[in-house]
């Protein structure tokens, strides 16, 4: 990894996704998407359902092929960076293997890889400590709560250290006491990691909470209707979630999730901030 | 508290009540199909004598009316087929009915088992090639299930005619021919029957499509696999039957039934017995299955079937 640190981890560039069913149904999922995300950035990416934005998840990942435009990854299109594995996946359900024990799941990424037995196992371990479930190995998924389950999903994702994990609602099924403690998880790993994280919410103090930018989408079709940067102070903790700033960034997350109906100048100065918001 | 928490069974403690439950189930309804039996020969059979086969023993009740369908012939009592086991298989053989039904049965399990395993594999081929193609798919499925509405009665003397009367093979070919169709049909829904988020797992590790089969399409699809192995396991006994009375066969289960049947005048409980035999040797089949089934899935969600 010599990428130069001033280059973005995605670059979206007029990305549109239309999907067609039939022969005259067609559904517009993304229009004009431009989007760049700079190294060990959190962002998320927040709007009503059918807005595009899991779309746009799996269009970063290459799990998607964009109808036009162009997705860098790592300065390389998206399909070479998933066939380089730069990518790690968390899905709303924690997607484990059940005929796999916990540390066995984890080290599914690893065997892909083509990884030594000795160092999967190490690596296994190594990932299970940090999300807290060391004591696990052995078990099978079924004996584990969601949340549990959830960060062993999250294990797996990082276990071969992808430049990019891709959260597609991971918190969702959870109840909120739960989720809350996964949102101060995953900012603890964010923070010792350094991997960039691009999260798919329909939470908005998940959102404001978790991320350095927040990006908001419309449906119908898909647009960036604004880019809202969270200044909070780091590390962020409970406190974090009572200060005035917090309830402020909240507010304006609302109000622009409100206004559905972004003009063309509003996209257009969207594009504008979001080229200004490259971070290094 | 304390006992309320007692007396919330494990998961194991209620599996185990269930299985309780379930051996209870079969053992009374083997109980009033006895009942049964015996009632309808008491009504309207014919006169009752002592269990055994001594001539001239007394009538020891005569049933008030004659179903012909209720006679000695056609439905010996019950008692009768299960001494029967016990008398030699033919006038001065030094095996009795008991041991040469279970040779036989040994036999026919071991072309049974030839044929389910030879079926399994080409079912779970044509599956793997089904899955990957959909153009072999809709080609060649049809085929697969025409193959099936033909009556294996039709077919099993061309099949031996084929390979030659009394070889072994023709037996194995017809309880292949017999399983592997559920097992294909099976496997086409249980190689697809991942979650599909996994599948996007599975790519964004660019996995390749071997590893894609092997750790996610093969083990998925396990309890379906299962599913068909055990309507595969008793289709197979069938098929190895029909095969043997059929094939010239001297030796198994098929044979037993037509030499049975041609003296049935003469001793109509020894072709039930045979029937028992065939009925205990599928269940024993299905029952394997089920413990390799129990080991495989160990902590997995599992189809019931039926």
């Amino acid at each position: 990894m010599t990428a130069p640190t001033d280059q973005p981890v995605v670059s979206l560039d007029g990305v549109g996704k239309t999907f067609s069913r039939g022969d005259q149904e067609t559904t517009v999922a993304l229009e004009g998407i431009d989007l760049r995300i700079g190294r060990g950035e959190f962002v998320s990416l927040i709007g009503p359902s059918g807005c595009g934005k899991s779309t746009l998840l799996r269009v970063i990942g290459d799990l998607i092929h964009p109808t036009v435009g162009t997705v860098l990854v790592n300065g390389k299109p998206a399909a070479r960076a998933r066939l380089d594995r730069d990518y790690g996946m968390v899905f709303q359900a924690p997607v484990l293997f059940e005929w796999r024990t916990i540390a066995g799941n984890v080290e599914l990424p690893l065997e892909i890889l083509g990884k030594p037995a000795a160092e999967r196992k190490d690596r296994a371990k190594e990932m299970l400590d940090l999300v807290d479930l060391g004591g696990f190995a052995g078990h099978s998924p079924s004996q584990l709560s969601g949340g549990m389950q959830q960060r062993v999903a999250i294990a797996r994702a990082l276990a071969f250290e992808p430049a990019l994990l891709l959260m597609d609602e991971p918190f969702g099924a959870l109840d909120e006491m739960t989720r809350e403690r996964m949102n101060a998880e995953v900012l603890r790993i964010w923070e010792r990691t350094g991997t960039t994280i691009v999260f798919v919410t329909h939470s908005i103090p998940e959102a404001v909470f978790l991320s350095s930018r927040v990006v908001v989408m419309s449906a119908r079709p898909g647009r960036i209707t604004k880019v809202i940067d969270i200044d909070l102070p780091r590390p962020r903790s409970e406190d974090t979630r009572e200060s005035a700033r917090y309830f402020e960034l909240v507010t304006d997350v609302r109000e622009s999730l409100r206004q559905r109906d972004g003009t063309a100048a509003g996209v257009a100065s969207a594009s504008r901030t979001m080229a200004e918001g490259v971070v290094g | 508290m304390a006992t309320a928490a007692a007396s919330v069974p494990s998961r194991s403690a209620t599996a185990a009540r269930g299985r309780g439950r379930g051996i209870w189930a079969v053992v009374g309804l083997v109980v009033i199909v006895l009942i049964a039996w015996e009632g309808v020969k008491f009504i309207g059979g014919t006169p009752w004598r002592s269990p055994g086969f001594i001539p001239g023993t007394p009538v020891i009740w005569n049933p008030p009316f004659r179903f012909p369908f209720a006679s000695d012939l056609n439905l010996p009592h019950v008692w009768n087929i299960a001494l029967i086991f016990f008398e030699p298989w033919q006038r001065g053989a030094d095996r009795n009915v008991a041991q040469f039904l279970f040779d036989a049965a040994l036999y026919t399990w071991k072309e049974a088992f030839l044929g389910f395993a030879l079926g399994t594999l080409i079912g779970l081929a044509l599956a793997t090639a089904f899955v990957h193609s959909r153009w072999l798919e809709r080609s060649f499925v049809p085929f697969v299930v025409a193959s099936q509405t033909i009556p294996i009665i039709a077919l099993s003397p061309l099949i031996v005619f084929a390979l030659g009367a009394k070889n072994v093979v023709s037996i194995v070919v017809i309880a292949t021919y017999l399983t592997f169709f559920p097992v294909t049909i099976a496997m086409i829904r249980g190689l697809r029957s991942f979650d599909p988020r996994a599948m996007e797992l599975m790519r964004s590790y660019a996995a390749s499509r071997n590893q894609i089969y092997w750790k996610l399409r093969l083990p998925a699809s396990l309890p379906l696999l299962f599913v068909a192995l055990k309507i595969a396991a008793t289709a197979s006994i069938v098929g190895a039957i029909i095969g043997e009375s059929t094939g010239g066969i001297n030796d198994g289960l098929g044979l037993v039934i037509l030499t049975f049947n041609q003296y049935y005048i003469t001793g109509p409980e020894k072709l039930w017995a045979a029937i028992i035999a065939s009925g205990l040797l599928g269940i024993t089949f299905y029952l394997l299955v089920s413990v390799v089934e129990h080991f495989a899935l160990r902590g997995r969600t599992r189809l019931t079937l039926g």
